[in-house]
């Protein structure tokens, strides 16, 4: 098999199946290829050749021995450094965890590795995932593959920068606020927040406990089953994970069939606000399911034009406590003040030292929401938006099978060019935010590029909690409509990774 | 404050009416922890019963103990409390070093258990009720030396070590209302709660209650308002309160206290006030003030605590006696005086007797023993008496005593050794030969001995002066080295002297 | 308007114990104070009696068995990540403060 990287995971599962090539070769070409590239890309945080290759054997010989523990087994995977390892640091994109050694396994990773997949390494994030835009990661930005001069997203910028690039062939995200699909979104690949609970939280450090989600990010909707697959389910170390007997994700995006579905489009997340080449791809979508059997219809979401606001209070209120164990006892940076001091000024000079201007600004932020005095008018109203918009969620559900909308208002920005104004990306997370409150799956996947910049564009379907194979059903449907239109996949229309060392040719002839 | 400078007690309270509150923390005694599934155990090498919740490692969760929470249930209801249909976590932020997230998981607006009372008996048998407030479920920090400076403790010291077998221990803690017309009883009333707490979380099986641990830790709050006044003084909490005694004496020091700064026209702080044992003193803590500021809010990795109505019925079922019913019948039962109940509540060793009687012996050799020579040789060595014998082997002593093997005498000696750890009553006897001597013939040769040894006192004898019988008695006990019972020696010396 | 004050962003640091600079606490400041006049508008869109939602899934009595498991850690385990250690217990420095 030529072009191992090209290849999706469900394709590299059937070669290692037939014997066609072995997970050390798949292995060692995504190692060469981030050799290759991720100076450039800066998708990975940590990547670990020896340890990489040592699993990869192993699962050969398990295969060898017909002893395959799973149909992904010697698939490698990219894990975000968000979720802790006992082989990798796990830093969180954080000055204060340089070099940490986690004891314990974070559940996903555990799940993985009993899969026999093949941790390629830890990818890089804002800061505690702080940031649509991965330029809050203490270890400098990653760029996007599609223009190194842009964005990737955030905070997950790292793993679909690493899928997008065809550095990994899938990876694990986090999704506090749309940290899994806005990068998904804007690197042309695919991104699913689960439902919360679908997947264990034990092991991902954490930003907001009732809004953060661990789910797959690649580059097909079938990828992104096969992970969710293996990934979902209970677990006894995280009391908010759900005990359901979860379907098959995979066969759901297999059986893609649009017929009866009925979509809403959410009226508060369609035009206002919106770049132009995001309207017109997503608008081109809607035809196209409503062409194939899908029924379309405008939903009313009032309550989600206060979803940004309650979000950026519950996000800080529950991140100031989240992060005060970040304190120089137990693991991580401590800096004592010259001449000494008392634990207390240890402690503070390690926080101001550790943390970034981003994560400070929101544990500010969020200790102020939670203020005696202030509690009530703050934290309190904001979860009483939550419990608005689950109410307007479940009135739209009464009547619709999935909602659509637009991943994001706009395509990847340039670096640097949303940084001094912390509104503005909080802006961005207008589409995304309204799942994480009320807990229900998205999923966005490529819906094609924008004229006026040429950067790609997601769409975004949301499913009522419990219901995320839908999302599969829809989205994988639609995947199908689009990659036949485009004669290939949205990545190998990728023409801005002409310019970087061998990055061309290895991209023209496409995943296919 | 000295000692010397402290109002006297009695004029205290002609002049101010104190007003008393508890905060009293139980350790239960589940295996595992309230919130990881490390083990729950007292001591162990630091740092060797976590998991990565317990140190707070990053990503790491709380889950939360099931018998945790029948355990709390259970002492709500005992404490009389109605239980919260739906009760939850909530987080207390503040930074501390024993802390290892940097936050203590409570509860706080939806305590498990609320609105109770329990009743206590004071040493003159009045019975008073305390208003409980609420019960709550939360986790114990980990501990911490203090290394350097002069006393070990944190004041001066250069550096502290930090051992989190400890961190996430489940506690109850029971807080009361404020407490009215305890007037000169106050200091008793603080020992008679905490000591009820103990017996109720001893009966219920939930806690070790071992207070010299910490698995009951009692912070006392003291105000002072002068007579006539409605509103309530400014009120201290006294910290690190942990034994009987100390509870008494902490808030009789702390009406003192008050009430000389109080008559000096001071003002009390409100603050966290430190016991210290050695001195019989408490000084001043952390300030209480407006930089408190814990941020509370609903845990969001835990779930609602919602017991059903079944759950709590088959627990209130099991509930075993209260302790004042208990008490009631015992006595009766026992059929003790109320100077010699009273005796034995008042030491705390109720459950030594009840289990020394339901191991054979009779409630009054019981008592003797406990309240008598155990009590005395636990006073001089400082310690509590149930840490030195066993109620089995008291029992044991007092059935040797019973069948004649040993005359009270010997049975101290025996105890002695018991207690020295030298075995179990019967070998002791057997080793040390500890004995009776129950054959006459060894006790008729030494009294002929002795008598003859003494003419003057046989013929006193036989001259009809039975008393002068004494000094032969004690001649034949010291050669028989006290293992001789008295009453029989006596009446073989009245034989042989009359016979001879 | 909000009340964001530099005084205010020094106590709120104080709590979080971040040791900010001058430059830091003025440049928060106008951030904090820009920002809560953005979210405070939660306020104003529910009602006193509309009930919060804490966990988006609602569950209830999640429990755990009281048994020890596999996830105990040995005390190298426990202090392998320490900045410092006297070998079975963490260093830390002087502490000013009480327990609470
Ligand atoms: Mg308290
Ligand atoms: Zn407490």
């Amino acid at each position: 098999m030529s072009e191992l990287t090209h290849h999706t995971a469900a394709e590299l599962a059937d070669a290692l199946a037939s014997g066609a090539t072995t997970s050390v070769a798949i292995t060692q070409a995504h190692l060469d290829r981030i050799a290759e590239i991720d100076a450039d890309v800066h998708a990975y945080l940590h990547v670990n050749a020896e340890v990489s290759l040592a699993a990869a054997q192993a699962s050969d010989e398990r295969r060898a021995a017909g002893k395959t523990l799973n149909a992904l087994d010697g698939v490698p995977v990219a894990i975000k450094d968000v979720l802790v390892t006992t082989d990798m640091p796990s830093t969180a994109g954080s000055k204060i965890l340089e070099g940490w050694m986690s004891p314990y396994d974070a559940t996903p990773v555990r799940k993985l590795r009993e899969a026999g997949l093949i941790p390629l390494g830890k990818t890089n994030m804002d800061e505690f995932a702080m940031g649509s835009s991965t330029e809050h990661s203490a270890y400098g930005p990653t760029r996007n593959p599609w223009d190194l001069t842009r964005i990737p997203g955030g905070s997950g910028g790292g793993s679909a920068a690493a899928v997008a690039a065809f550095e990994a062939p899938f990876a694990l995200g986090s999704d506090t606020g749309g940290s899994i699909r806005q990068p998904a979104h804007v690197t042309g690949t695919v991104g699913v927040k689960p439902t919360y609970g679908g997947v264990s939280r034990y092991g991902a450090i954490a930003l907001a406990s009732s809004l953060d989600q661990i789910g797959p990010c690649s580059r097909t909707v079938l990828d992104a089953a096969l992970l969710h697959d293996v990934i979902k389910g209970h677990d006894r170390h995280d009391s908010t994970s759900l005990t359901d007997n979860w379907p098959s994700f995979a066969d759901a995006a297999r059986h893609a069939n649009l017929t009866g579905v009925r979509i809403g489009v959410i009226k508060q997340l369609n035009g206002d606000g919106f770049q132009a080449g995001v309207m017109a791809r997503f608008r081109e979508s809607l035809d196209m399911l409503a062409a194939n059997g899908a029924e379309i219809v405008e939903v009313d979401l009032p309550a989600i034009e206060h979803a940004v606001a309650a979000y950026y209070l519950i996000l800080p209120a529950e991140a100031s406590s989240n992060l005060a164990k970040f304190d120089s006892v137990r693991f991580g940076m401590r800096v004592t003040p010259t001449g000494g001091g008392t634990v207390e000024q240890v402690m503070s000079a390690t926080r101001d030292a550790g943390f970034g201007a981003e994560v400070k600004r929101r544990i500010i932020l969020g200790t102020y929401a939670l203020s005696a005095g202030y509690y009530d008018a703050y934290y309190g109203s904001a979860q009483k938006v939550r419990t608005l918009v689950q109410q307007d969620f479940a009135n739209a559900f009464a009547g619709v099978d999935v909602l659509a909308s637009p991943t994001a208002p706009t395509t990847a920005w340039k670096l640097g060019e949303q940084l001094d104004d912390p509104l503005a990306m909080w802006r961005g997370d207008v589409a995304t935010i309204p799942a994480n409150l009320a807990g229900i799956p998205g999923i966005s996947i490529p819906a094609g590029l924008a004229e006026e910049d040429g950067m790609p564009v997601g769409i975004q379907f949301l499913a009522p909690a419990r219901e995320d194979a839908r999302l599969y059903n829809v989205a994988g449907a639609l995947e199908s409509l689009l990659t036949t239109t485009w004669g290939g996949s949205l990545l190998s229309q990728n023409r801005g990774l002409d310019t970087p060392g061998g990055y061309s040719t290895s991209v023209k002839g496409g995943a296919r | 404050m000295s000692k010397a400078k402290l109002m006297d007690f009695d004029k205290a309270l002609e002049i101010y009416e104190p007003v008393l509150g508890f905060e009293v923390h139980v350790e239960l005694n589940t295996k595992t922890k309230m919130f990881s599934s490390a083990p729950n155990e007292f001591g162990g090498d630091p740092n060797t019963h976590t998991t990565p919740v317990c140190l707070g490692l990053p990503g790491s969760l709380p889950v939360v103990n099931e018998q945790a929470v029948r355990y709390s249930i259970s002492l709500g209801l005992a404490l009389g409390c109605q239980i919260a249909p739906s009760s939850r976590f909530a987080r207390k932020n503040y930074f501390y070093p024993d802390l290892a997230k940097n936050y203590q998981i409570s509860q706080y607006d939806e305590p498990i258990a609320f609105e109770g009372s329990v009743e206590i008996e004071l040493a003159d048998g009045k019975l008073v009720t305390i208003p409980i407030e609420r019960a709550h479920m939360e986790e114990d920090a980990g501990k911490l030396t203090h290394v350097g400076g002069s006393t070990g403790r944190i004041q001066g010291a250069e550096y502290s070590l930090v051992d989190y077998n400890r961190a996430g221990v489940p506690l109850v803690e029971i807080v009361t209302k404020p407490i009215f017309g305890a007037e000169k009883d106050a200091p008793e009333l603080a020992k008679a709660y905490v000591s009820a707490i103990r017996d109720i979380v001893i009966g219920l099986g939930i806690s070790d209650a071992r207070m010299e641990r910490g698995n009951l830790r009692c912070d006392a709050n003291v105000s002072l308002r002068p007579r006539g006044q409605e509103k309530l003084g400014t009120r201290t909490e006294t910290k690190n309160v942990n034994s009987l005694r100390s509870v008494e004496r902490a808030v009789r020091y702390e009406i003192q206290r008050q009430a000389q700064i109080l008559s000096e026209g001071g003002t009390i702080t409100q603050e966290t006030r430190h016991w210290h044992e050695d001195t019989g003193t408490t000084s001043a803590g952390r300030p209480k003030s407006d930089a408190d500021d814990y941020r509370y809010f609903p845990e969001p990795d835990l779930l609602p605590v919602v017991p059903t109505p079944e759950l709590i019925e088959e627990l209130r079922a099991a509930l075993p006696e209260q302790p004042v019913e208990r008490r009631r019948r015992l006595k009766a039962e026992w059929g003790f005086t109320d100077l010699e109940f009273q005796d034995v509540v008042n030491s705390g060793l109720l459950n030594e007797l009840v289990a020394t009687v339901s191991a054979g012996a009779s409630p009054q050799a019981a008592r003797k023993w406990w309240t008598g020579e155990i009590a005395r040789l636990a006073n001089a060595a400082d310690v509590d008496p149930g840490s030195l014998v066993t109620p089995a082997q008291v029992a044991e002593v007092q059935a040797l005593v019973d069948e004649g093997t040993l005359t009270d005498r010997l049975a101290r000696q025996v105890l002695e050794a018991v207690i020295a750890g030298e075995g179990s009553p019967r070998d002791i006897v057997e080793k040390q030969g500890l004995a009776v001597v129950s054959d006459d013939g060894a006790l008729i040769a030494a009294i002929d001995e002795a008598l003859s040894a003494q003419p003057d006192v046989l013929e006193k004898i036989r001259e009809g002066k039975v008393q002068a019988a004494g000094a032969v008695i004690g001649a034949v006990m010291k050669a028989m080295a006290g293992k001789a019972d008295a009453a029989r020696v006596r009446e073989l010396v009245l034989e042989r002297a009359t016979a001879q | 308007m909000s009340d964001i004050s530099e005084e205010r962003v020094r106590h709120l640091a104080g709590l979080a114990r971040i040791d900010l600079s001058d430059s830091e606490v003025t440049a928060l400041t106008a951030e904090l104070a820009q920002i809560v006049d953005v979210v405070a508008q939660v306020t104003n869109a529910v009602e006193a009696d509309t009930p919060a939602t804490s966990h988006p899934i609602p569950l209830t009595n999640v429990y755990r068995e009281d048994v020890v498991t596999d996830d105990v850690l040995t005390q190298e385990q426990a202090l392998s990540g320490a900045p410092e250690t006297d070998g079975s217990r963490f260093v830390v420095s002087a502490i000013l403060g009480e327990e609470q």
